[in-house]
């Protein structure tokens, strides 16, 4: 049987025309996909039951067992960090965030080590942005700074941006202007009509200095900015401004270095400067496939896009206070649920040694570092290939990701299902028992 | 040093226990000239360290780089040359960040050898 159509469950672009052949409910062949996509969807070697440690060593028990236990450890905490979630689907993400205020803890999603910073930007400027669909059709400039779509994105160029042909643009890339503003060479840039090479950790400055240029304010512009000559950022501003449509698309390249989300805010002003020229759009490259989900879902419950605090009466966002890693460093949080993540690989080194002093459930299809250091280990399907759900693109569109192939492992959706539950009846039973101790 | 994604990292990104995700993960782009300059062409591997920590790659030369900057993959090699302050915004500066490098005969430790040396809590 061939599956048409699906879509992928790695990136942010969400592609969805992927064929998949399926024989005897096994995944045999994936068509379309990238390396990143069809690695994914083929799958590795999995976690085959749930299991709990003991003496030091995880030994194997049924899922109600691994269910009661993490129950155990929530409702101990007083302060538990639930995190992960960008490799989910919304309908998990939603039973996410009620245990989380059923438990009283702080929910948390990979975005907080990722585009953060922009969710804070996009948070203070607000976001001139558009759809995938738009960009395709109507951009003939397209500027990647500090990200490596070739790499983090492969099909991101062909399907939506620099390669892509459109209805205003079906010359493709021949008729595009495409400019790469990174510390680096890339494969992505050289596809570019334009690399602009800055010292690491000059991005704001290098902005700065383009809104500048934009403005008409050229004389007050050093002769080097970044490492970069103001003749060639003079040029760069002048191709900005010959745009009909362009797009800004930025990476982790801007968001992870110095400046952080003050970066993503002065991009912001450049593209709204543009915009008093010209049209133009900007959008941060996601990179789990539902990372852009966790912060909506988490946004129509709680008001906030990441790091919410459900601990106290309403919810609290403080990113530098509430944040999952600053929370592990300040010994703040004392029990972790990790689901569809593997902070033990991702954060800070001197972050991990701090998560590996307290519990930890782990939710997921996969051994990684995390399993190393959980108490609980719950397996899960995996959510677009054996559950379906809903996922938000890069752009924000919302999509339905199908069931490929059957599983006899439970979704997310039904693990924290699960877990709420016995969340409830421990609860219950204690009550029960503290009634019964009061009427002694 | 710069951390992100790269093709090999990303297609092991979930089978991080095995020897592609290690291959992929523990090694340091270079540029030519930085290569040549620590003598690495001899099948020396490169130790990285700064006030964080300091942990052993597998040099590779990457001809996009310019002199002084190194790139790594994303994962638990290079996070060890991380440090925890997130400049009050939740994100840690992963790039950008100041090491010192030498040529080294020592061994790169593998996944378990990296995290079987981290103390955990009994629950």
């Amino acid at each position: 049987m061939i599956v048409e159509d699906a879509i992928c469950s790695f990136c942010g672009c969400l592609c969805d025309d992927i064929n998949v052949e399926v024989e005897e409910n096994k995944v045999k062949r994936v068509r379309h996909a990238c390396r990143l996509g069809s690695s994914k969807i083929m799958g590795h070697e999995r976690i085959r039951r749930p299991m709990v440690r003991k003496d030091g060593e995880l030994k194997e028990v049924s899922y109600q067992q691994a269910y009661e236990q993490a129950a155990k450890i929530l409702l101990a905490a007083s302060k538990p960090l639930l995190y992960g979630w960008a490799s989910t689907v919304c309908e998990a993400q939603k039973k996410g965030i009620l245990l989380a205020e059923e438990v009283g803890g702080v929910l948390d999603s990979t975005a907080t080590v990722c585009h953060g910073p922009s969710v804070i930007g996009i948070e203070e400027k607000g976001l001139p942005g558009a759809t995938l669909g738009q960009v395709k059709n109507r951009a003939d400039t397209i500027v990647f700074w500090g990200c490596n779509p070739a790499e983090a994105h492969p099909r991101h160029s062909l399907r939506y941006s620099s390669n892509a042909c459109g209805r205003f643009t079906p010359e493709g890339r021949s008729a595009k202007k495409i400019i790469v503003v990174d510390v680096r060479e890339t494969r992505t840039s050289k596809n570019a009509d334009k690399l602009v090479i800055i010292q690491p950790g000059t991005d704001y400055e290098v902005i700065s200095a383009l809104r500048m240029l934009v403005a008409g304010k050229g004389d007050m512009v050093p002769e080097e900015v970044g490492g970069v000559a103001k003749s060639e950022l003079a040029s760069l501003s002048e191709m900005l401004l010959a745009a009909k449509f362009g797009a800004v698309f930025f990476g982790l390249g801007i968001t992870h270095s110095r400046g952080r989300y003050k970066n993503i805010d002065n991009a912001l002003s450049l593209v709204t400067d543009l915009n008093s020229h010209t049209k133009f759009v900007i959008m941060p490259m996601r990179g789990h496939y539902n990372v852009g989900g966790i912060g909506q879902a988490l946004a129509w419950s709680s008001g906030y896009p990441m790091s919410v605090d459900f601990t106290r009466q309403a919810p609290y966002f403080n990113p530098g206070e509430t944040a999952a890693c600053d929370l592990l460093a300040k010994a703040d949080t004392d029990a972790a649920l990790i689901i569809a993540a593997d902070p033990a690989s991702n954060f800070p080194r001197t972050i991990v040694e701090e998560l590996a002093k307290i519990p930890i459930i782990q939710i997921d299809p996969y051994e990684n570092p995390t399993t190393l250091l959980a108490d609980v280990v719950i397996p899960s399907a995996i959510a677009g290939v054996e559950a379906e759900g809903t996922a938000y693109r890069m752009d924000g569109l919302a999509l339905r990701m199908r069931k490929l192939v059957n599983s006899s492992y439970p979704s997310d959706e039904e693990i924290l299902d699960g877990i709420l539950e016995s969340v409830r009846s421990l609860r219950c039973s204690r009550s029960l028992q503290g009634g019964l101790k009061d009427d002694n | 040093m710069i951390s992100g994604r790269t093709l090999a990292q990303g297609a092991n990104c979930e089978s991080k226990m095995s020897e592609d995700f290690f291959k992929a993960a523990s090694s340091c782009y270079l540029s030519k000239e930085d290569y040549d300059l620590l003598g690495l062409s001899d099948g020396k591997n490169i130790l990285l360290k700064n006030e964080f920590g300091k942990t052993v790659f597998s040099p590779r030369v990457d001809d996009g780089l310019r002199r002084g900057i190194v790139f790594i993959p994303m994962g638990p090699w290079a996070n060890i040359l991380i440090g925890p302050d997130t400049g009050g915004c939740g994100t840690p500066q992963f790039k950008g960040v100041e090491i010192d490098l030498e040529a080294t005969n020592s061994p790169i430790q593998d996944i378990r050898e990296l995290f079987g040396s981290i103390k955990r809590a009994e629950a």
